[in-house]
């Protein structure tokens, strides 16, 4: 593990734990951050015909630099009317939610945050702190759209996060424990023995678990897509009718914060849906490490087909951005409370009774 | 509840089958050019900045009389006989200095009229279209090749030519005159071509 490694380094417990803390801010949060905008700019030019950035480097892989150093350049323009206090707390709140996510996600057999037993519900948990930031946002904007913006995002992340639970606690009625890291490793290193294939238990219960692990992935992939406001599910930050939802009156800084959190919320679900379904930082075809005895490559092995895996979803969901125009509100209520909660319910007793008479 | 399995499924079904297109659309070749790098191909008959080959043009007015916005501004300067102007390519022979040539781009209006009637076809539409100016003075193209001293020269010279025409014509009318007068002295004397000198 990397902690022990960084303790026997620096020599002390504290250091080690903010070095380690900071380890995925630093080496992953951000370069992944810049990499996602480029990435979402060229994947929607292409899918529109278009050719996305080029000017900016070789094919605009720059592209997000320069826009870094334009957004620090800008004045922080804070109105009148704004109720100051939480309009500068807001984003800091909406990105400590989706940061401190990544403290229970295991990026690698020996990289995860907090090897914590809550693991998932921690991380639903502490998403939490995201509608707070959110709401606070759009009210001390003073501004009718964001408000607007934030009680939409408050409405939308708290109806989604019932289809997220009740799918979560599916996988948790398969696997028996919380902890992601377990969770992962409970998935071993092929492919079928994932849980989208109904996990790696051999036996009946597999291959009827198969068609229920398919449709809750699909729940769940879409209720947390909901949950990070990202479209179909953007409402909240609707451009065409609410200008920008609750970052309108943000600027600078403060709004690459909320794009920040947009983009690390984006790979957080993406990861949390790979590790559930998807056997996390395991690998489906077997390690090299394995096959040529070198232990040290293995990590760096199931690192990279964890990031894979997570792009990969990233990738899925600018995709359905290209193909799905938004949903109104009230069809965005109904497609929660009237499809994917009944579709989690059935599932949950269904799998709850697979489990426990198979 | 058979309409909601149907409308989950028709819902699940046709985001995969937009989803296809999506994808399909991600490999299809971008129609973006890259503009002031790469330029469009533009039609064989495009209208764009005129352009005027000095050396061939013979200083007609044709163009400047077809315009319709007038933006066209010509003025000439008869050559005297010494002067050697050149012939055009196709041959004709040039028989006027051009002291001012300018086009008011600003005005024009691309109509490619004044192209048609040039002898000389020394006035044509070339493909550059990138010619905007911070200053409106700037779009008025002058074409003359010749220098401002040139211009003077010329115009002093066709001056002199005319007085030099003006004086050796009254010379040579005098000179008929007189000629005349001696003819008819020769032929007698005869009243009526010379007022009699009654009053001396």
């Amino acid at each position: 593990m990397i902690y022990d490694w960084l303790h026997n380094i620096t020599g002390s417990a504290i250091a080690a734990a903010i070095i380690q803390s900071l380890l995925p801010l630093f080496i992953f949060i951000l370069p992944f951050a810049l990499f996602a905008v480029l990435l979402e700019r060229k994947v929607s030019g292409h899918m529109q015909d278009r050719l996305g950035p080029m000017r900016v480097g070789y094919h605009g892989i720059l592209q997000t630099i320069a826009d870094i150093i334009k957004l620090i350049q800008k004045e922080d323009i804070v109105a009148a009317e704004n109720d100051r206090r939480f309009f500068d707390l807001s984003p800091i709140l909406v990105f400590a939610g989706s940061y401190a996510a990544f403290a229970a996600i295991p990026f690698s057999g020996a990289f995860i945050g907090s090897n914590i037993d809550l693991g998932i519900v921690y991380i639903v948990a502490v998403t939490g702190l995201v509608v707070a930031g959110i709401l606070m946002g759009g009210w001390a904007s003073n501004n009718k759209y964001s408000l607007l913006g934030a009680m939409r995002a408050a409405a939308q992340i708290i109806s989604y996060e019932i289809p997220t639970l009740l799918i979560v606690v599916t996988v948790i009625m398969i696997t028996g424990t919380m902890n992601l890291f377990t969770i992962s490793e409970w998935q071993t290193q092929y492919f079928w023995n994932w849980l989208i294939l109904g996990g790696p238990v051999f036996g009946t219960a597999k291959i009827l678990l198969i068609p229920l692990m398919v449709i809750s992935f699909l729940i769940i992939f879409l209720s947390t897509l909901a949950e990070v406001n990202r479209t179909p599910f953007d409402i909240p930050e609707a451009e065409s009718e609410l200008v920008s939802g609750y970052h309108t009156e943000y600027s600078g800084m403060k709004f690459a914060m909320f794009f920040l959190a947009e983009y690390a919320n984006m790979f957080a679900v993406s990861a949390i849906v790979a590790t559930l379904f998807f056997g996390g930082f395991q690998s489906p075809i077997g390690y090299l490490g394995n096959v040529f005895g070198v232990k040290w490559l293995i990590p760096i092995e199931q690192f990279f087909w964890f990031t894979a895996k997570g792009l990969f979803f990233v990738f899925v969901q600018m995709w359905l951005r290209w193909t799905l125009p938004r949903f109104r509100v009230d069809q965005l209520m109904a497609f929660c409370w009237k499809y994917l909660i009944p579709f989690a319910f059935v599932i949950l007793i269904l799998v709850g009774l697979i489990t426990v008479l198979l | 509840m058979k309409d909601y399995i149907l409308k989950f499924w028709q819902g699940l079904i046709t985001i995969i089958i937009g989803m296809r297109v999506t994808f399909r659309h991600l490999f299809v070749p971008a129609v973006t050019i890259q503009y002031p790098t790469v330029k469009p191909e533009l039609p064989e008959r495009e209208r764009n900045r005129l352009y005027v080959n000095m050396d061939d043009c013979i200083g007609c007015d044709q163009c400047a009389r077809a315009c319709p916005v007038d933006c066209i501004q010509i003025e000439t300067v008869k050559s005297v006989p010494g002067d050697d102007l050149g012939v055009t390519s196709n041959g004709k022979k040039k028989a006027l200095w051009v002291t001012k040539f300018d086009i008011d781009i600003a005005k024009c209006c691309y109509c490619q009229l004044c192209v048609f009637p040039c002898p000389t076809d020394c006035i044509y539409m070339t493909d550059v279209y990138e010619f905007s100016e911070f200053e409106r003075e700037n779009l008025v193209y002058d074409f003359v090749t010749l220098t401002e001293e040139e211009k003077i020269e010329k115009k002093k010279n066709h001056e002199e030519f005319m007085i030099k025409k003006e004086v050796e014509k009254a010379a040579a009318a005098k000179k008929k005159a007189e000629e005349e007068a001696a003819k008819k002295k020769e032929n007698g004397d005869q009243p009526g071509e010379k007022p009699p000198d009654n009053k001396e």
